[in-house]
């Protein structure tokens, strides 16, 4: 569709004009004009919403929202067209069979070994070596190999040593789901662990031996401590409701020695639709501060956030100061019990803060123990009332405590936003289907790339200027303030602001601290040629030629790379005054002020496979479109000549 | 009078004192004239603690039998406890230091009986002379002069001595002019764009009233700095509304008819008890200890901080955005020009001259823009977020304008030559210091109360290497261009290390900001080596080609 216009969030004014194409893939945005192909391109596996707004004079308006919250407005001049790519953009965006998805035509080019070698970057098995199980208390059992106990748990799964299969399956008969006690979290240092499961069926006095001599055997697994936690994630009304569905939670009297705890986190209903209303904050055209503070509270993001964290850091508590090992379980275990055993072994081991660690964490406790991705992320059309932001809110959580310790994180940011996206992207194999069951039928690892082979192969783009594995604040547990410090979870923009790129910091420490090391680096190099140089003309007092044009190779290529640093930008519309200002100067012309705007709106479109390379592009981009002597982009297109006296008034 | 008086109980044993941070520690305290001393008694590791009686914004007094407690809330927003045991001991120190933080006499101050224990390398007095700052001005055009009308501050009284006004304009019109603007406050150049060649001046308002005087000097004044063909903006810092009403006062605007060149952009910045209101509703928000996110962020959006922020920065982004991106000529003023209209002038400075965020930069800036203009820091600062006085003059108009750099800096992290510490120097030292600087309303009152002779400059004891390497932001790289923040909620945020300074562990972001000096500096040793190396080698080399050679 030629002449389409892509709108402008931040201002209504700048607009590009150009040719939307529609792929079996992608939609792509092609700028007109301007030297550079400016191109948008969007997955539709990342489209959320889309809607089709009433006409207007200049055409017919098309809103795509998308799930890594890019917001694309679009104006196509007819409204013939517009339906068309409405109607085939709704079908696409929803796909009703896997092998529709992106990740089953995406081709990075590697051949099928280096595709097997990407798959086993991450390994489960090694991780619990790591861990130090199986051991003395625990062990793998067998029991799920078919899935035959449970169809959303992995094959091996770790119980401990005293449980027998018979134990295990009768615990799961009478847990949702039958997802039984596991092992997610086993401290070597002191044998405390975090098991997880789901809500026992207890309905309101119904009994399990079986499962009681399981919470039994979790207990004794940890010989130092005399009692075990179990933490119901549910707000206790919640847990109680489902009594009379005949499930619930532990009655305290029934299992010896267990301390039960509530902690109460929203379901996956009240995250969707508090996500909903901080988006719409974030979507608000120029909000006043009151208007943005009052919507964010008013959304309970922050709160839910917080109760999430919360969770994990009495957990992390009981395993690292008290010793004592936790159960912890909502309602089917698979969403809340995630997000917290994660964050509570993010924040207990520092391994999980590397770069490694935290794909091993997310392979453990989120796709082997069979998070439901498919359904909560979309990727299929499914119903809606399944989707919710669970894994997001815990990548949330991770970024306020990188916030909270700068240097105790192997990884940045983008790391995570670029985790975020891929969770959604469906450009990788890792986080199809609802289960390891299902990713085994459908034979993921054969015919799909995984997404963490991927980062790996660019992870100098993501590592953490300030980490340092001896430093004393990559070691040991986190401890994260709790209350009352409610003002340390912020806003995070740099997710849900993500393409607004006006809004940002203009200068990016990480940056330009990576340039730093980088550039250290080929000094110390260089120092080491030196000495060596010196050290051989002293004894031989020969000039080498070589190694001199060698050095000034060198010395060509220090000297910081500043363009990264130096981002300069635009004003923002600080006064709706200028506008109509009439002593613009007619070779000010449209034209110039345009291309301006085509560069800016480039910074603001998506980069489609997120590689660092384009992000780095932008970065030039920003520098090119930054000439102070440019045009300046005020806006020019309102004609409000006449009418400039009672503006100036009205304000 | 001697402080002696005041001073019934000198010395108490057995205090305690609980402070953020830290656990409580028993010593001694005592009361000096200008000074709460509290020492441990510890002998291995004395902790000592000094405190301003300046610094002290409020204190409250509990009794518990006969233990009394005092708690003592500071301006710089730190809250101590003291627990005295004695009721009469507890309610002699009470009474004592209530008074001595409330001398009236401002020669009675800190800064006169201070006496430095460093060596003065630099005069801070005369560090930034309007002289100086004329001679930069005239290396660049010739179209201005230094005008010494104000010399006895016989004209404004809350100029300084000398200003600089359009050539054209001669002292005689100046003085007509003055009679035309509130508190005499006529236009002065506050900052001049050398990339264009437009500039930014200040005043009070036009005294209009209600039947629409005019003065036709006044108008010439400010015509003067313009391009031929070319108009400029007049940006007042009130609403349409509070200009209007301001006539019925005998204040006002300039009209369109008789300003014909100028084009009037009204931005609301608020002023005095009501910016008072937001610091006290910001600090309580931030000292609450309630667990609910909620409670937080309605408070936080109550107070209306983060609001006045956006509106402080919005006004200066846009006059900066009238100078370089519509080449046009800006007056900015508000009623007095004494407030709003030094935020805006001091801002745009830093978003358009590279030269206002080095170090010395911004100190000539604060000096320029803030000192020297006649903002009332002695009626503005004596009290701060514990106040509950109900004096009109206290205002955070400063603190406000601290961190509105702040929020700047934080978007801008390697434009700056200093760092946030260095804002937070000045927001302390403007509320309580040993340094004369910041005493007194303007010049006039600093020239009678001799300050320059009797106290020492706080640019003294800053501007000395031991003292900046304190205040340099290691991520430093100049940064020639105009710089645009961002206004928009999402951009902005509250400034944690004046805010949440005494309620939040800093531990682990002081760690960050370690590791991140040290990463520079050993990049910094690196290259000297390599450097020092490479002319070693080039020396080797050349001696040895000329033994080739001969």
């Amino acid at each position: 569709v030629e002449n389409v216009r892509l709108l402008d969030r931040l201002s209504s004014r700048k607009a590009a004009l150009g040719t939307l194409y529609l792929t079996a893939t992608h939609v792509i945005f092609v700028e007109n004009g301007s030297e550079a192909r400016k191109e948008t391109w969007v997955l539709h596996s990342q489209i959320s919403s889309i809607e089709k707004q009433a006409t207007t004079a200049t055409g017919c308006p098309l809103l795509i929202r998308c799930k890594n919250f890019q917001v694309i407005q679009l104006v196509i001049p007819q409204e013939r067209d517009c339906h068309d790519v409405y109607i085939s953009l709704i079908r696409l965006a929803r796909p009703v069979k896997y092998e529709e998805l992106y990740c089953f035509s995406f081709n990075p080019k590697l051949d099928k070994e280096e595709r097997e070698q990407g798959w086993k970057l991450v390994d489960l098995s090694e991780e619990y070596n790591r861990m130090g199980v199986p051991n003395n208390y625990w062990q793998i059992s067998d029991v799920n190999r078919d899935y035959g106990v449970c169809d959303s748990y992995p094959t091996e799964v770790y119980v401990p040593k005293s449980v027998t299969a018979h134990i295990i399956v009768g615990s799961s008969k009478f847990r949702s789901r039958r997802r039984f006690p596991a092992l997610s979290y086993y401290c070597k240092d002191n044998n405390a662990s975090i098991c997880r499961s789901s809500q026992p069926l207890s309905g309101f006095s119904a009994r399990c031996l079986e499962d009681e001599q399981m919470l039994q055997a979790i207990r004794k697994a940890n010989p130092g401590s005399d009692f075990l936690y179990v933490v119901d994630t549910r707000p206790k009304l919640n847990a109680m409701a489902n009594r009379a569905a005949g499930k619930g939670y532990e009655n305290e009297d029934n299992y010896s020695n267990i301390k039960f705890q509530f902690i109460g986190i929203e379901n996956i209903h009240v995250m969707r639709n508090s996500l909903q209303k901080m988006l719409e904050v974030c979507e608000l055209k120029s909000p006043s501060m009151s208007d943005f503070l009052w919507g964010l509270e008013n959304s309970g993001w922050l709160k839910h956030i917080k109760a999430i964290m919360d969770a994990g850091i009495f957990i992390a508590k009981a395993v690292a100061e008290e010793g004592v090992s936790v159960l912890v379980h909502c309602s089917d275990g698979w969403d809340r019990t995630a997000q917290v055993c994660s964050v509570a072994s993010l924040l207990l081991d520092p391994y999980y803060r590397t770069m490694k660690g935290f794909m091993v964490l997310i392979e453990k406790d989120w796709v082997s123990f069979g998070h439901k991705f498919n359904h909560r992320y979309g990727n299929l059309d499914g119903d809606p009332k399944e989707i919710s932001p669970v894994i997001d809110q815990f990548i949330e959580c991770v970024w306020q405590l990188m916030e909270q310790f700068p240097c105790a994180f192997e990884f940045n940011e983008r790391f995570l936003i670029h985790i975020q996206h891929h969770i959604y992207s469906c450009q990788f194999g890792n986080f199809l289907c609802n289960s390891q069951k299902e990713r085994r039928e459908l034979k993921i690892q054969e015919r799909t790339y995984s997404l963490w082979a991927h980062l790996w192969k660019n992870r100098a783009d993501y590592l953490n200027p300030l980490y340092r594995p001896d430093h004393s604040q990559t070691q040991g547990t986190l401890r994260p303030r709790m209350a009352p410090c409610n003002f340390l979870y912020k806003f995070w923009s740099g997710m849900y602001n993500r393409f607004e790129k006006g809004l940002h910091p203009r200068q990016s420490v990480t940056d330009y601290l990576m340039a730093v090391k980088e550039e250290t680096q080929q000094l110390e190099e260089e120092l080491e040629v030196l000495r060596e140089r010196l050290a051989n003309l002293q004894k031989s007092q020969l000039n080498d030629n070589k190694v001199k044009s060698k050095r000034q190779d060198r010395s060509k290529e220090l000297g910081l790379s500043t363009s990264n640093n130096s981002l300069a930008n635009t004003p923002q519309e600080y006064s709706n005054d200028l506008k109509s200002f009439p002593s613009r100067s007619p070779s000010q012309g449209d034209e110039e002020d345009s291309a301006l705007i085509l560069t800016q709106d480039n910074l603001k479109s998506s980069d489609p496979d997120l590689s660092a390379n384009s992000d780095q592009e932008s970065g030039v981009e920003d520098l090119s479109c930054r000439s102070p002597s440019g045009g300046g982009c005020l806006p020019s297109e309102d004609s409000g000549k006449d009418s400039d006296e009672a503006v100036f008034l009205a304000v | 009078m001697e402080f002696a008086e005041l001073i019934k109980t000198p010395r108490a044993d057995n205090v305690a004192l609980h402070r953020p941070f830290y656990p409580a520690v028993e010593g001694t305290l005592c009361l000096t004239g200008h000074h709460l001393i509290f020492s441990s008694r510890r002998q291995d590791n004395a902790e000592e603690l000094w405190l301003l009686h300046s610094n002290i914004d409020s204190i409250e007094k509990r009794f518990v039998g006969s233990l009394g407690t005092i708690i003592i809330k500071c301006k710089d927003l730190r809250i101590i406890q003291l627990d005295i045991p004695g009721m009469e001991e507890c309610l002699n120190i009470a009474s004592s230091i209530e008074a001595l933080s409330t001398l009236d006499s401002v020669t009675l101050m800190y800064p006169f009986f201070y006496r430095p224990m460093f060596e003065i390398v630099e005069d801070g007095w005369r560090s930034f002379l309007p002289d100086q700052e004329f001679e930069l001005l005239s290396s660049v055009t010739d179209e201005w002069r230094l005008s010494c009308i104000n010399k006895e501050f016989s004209v404004c009284p809350s100029y300084p001595p000398v200003v600089i006004v359009p050539k054209s304009i001669d002292d005689e019109a100046l003085r007509k002019v003055a009679m035309f603007r509130h508190g005499s406050r006529f236009p002065v150049l506050s900052y001049y764009h050398k990339k264009n060649g437009m500039v930014m001046m200040r005043s009070s308002q036009p005294l209009t009233g209600t039947n629409g005087r005019r003065c036709k000097e006044d108008e010439k004044l400010i015509n003067a700095t313009l391009r031929p063909g070319k108009r400029g903006y007049i940006i007042d810092t009130r609403s349409l509304n509070v200009a209007q009403q301001a006539r019925a006062k005998g204040g006002g605007f300039e009209q369109e008819a008789h300003y014909p060149q100028w084009r009037r952009i009204h931005k609301c910045i608020e002023r005095f008890n009501i910016l008072q209101e937001s610091l006290i509703k910001l600090v309580e928000a931030c000292n609450d200890q309630s667990h609910n996110m909620d409670r937080w962020l309605s408070k936080l959006e109550a107070s209306n901080w983060l609001t006045h922020i956006k509106e402080i920065l919005t006004a200066a982004c846009l006059a900066a955005q009238c100078i370089d991106r519509e080449g046009a000529s800006v007056l900015v003023h508000g009623t007095e020009g004494t407030d709003s209209t030094l935020q805006v002038t001091s801002l745009a400075q830093i978003i358009l001259d590279p030269r206002c965020r080095t170090i010395r930069g911004f100190e000539s800036l604060v000096v320029r823009e803030w000192l020297q203009a006649g903002h009332p820091f002695q009626q503005r600062c004596a009290q701060s977020a514990y106040s509950n006085s109900k004096q009109k003059w206290e205002a955070p108009v400063f603190l406000l304008f601290l961190d509105c750099v702040w929020q700047i800096l934080r978007q801008f992290p390697c434009s700056f030559e200093f760092n946030e510490q260095f804002l937070i120097m000045l927001f302390e030292h403007a509320y309580a210091s040993q340094f004369g600087t910041f005493l007194g309303n303007n010049e006039n009152e600093r020239s009678k109360l001799k300050l320059p002779q009797k106290t020492m400059s706080l640019w003294s004891w800053v501007n000395r290497s031991e003292e900046l390497s304190k205040f340099q932001n290691p991520l430093f790289e100049a940064n020639s261009l105009v710089i645009w923040p961002s206004v928009a909620p999402q951009s902005l945020q509250l400034w944690e290390g004046v805010f949440l300074r005494w309620n939040r562990p800093s531990k682990f972001l002081d760690e960050a900001q370690e590791e991140m000096i040290s990463i520079i500096r050993y990049n910094k040793e690196l290259q000297a080596k390599v450097n020092a190396l490479r002319r070693q080698l080039a020396e080797m080399e050349t001696d040895e080609r000329m033994q080739e050679n001969l």
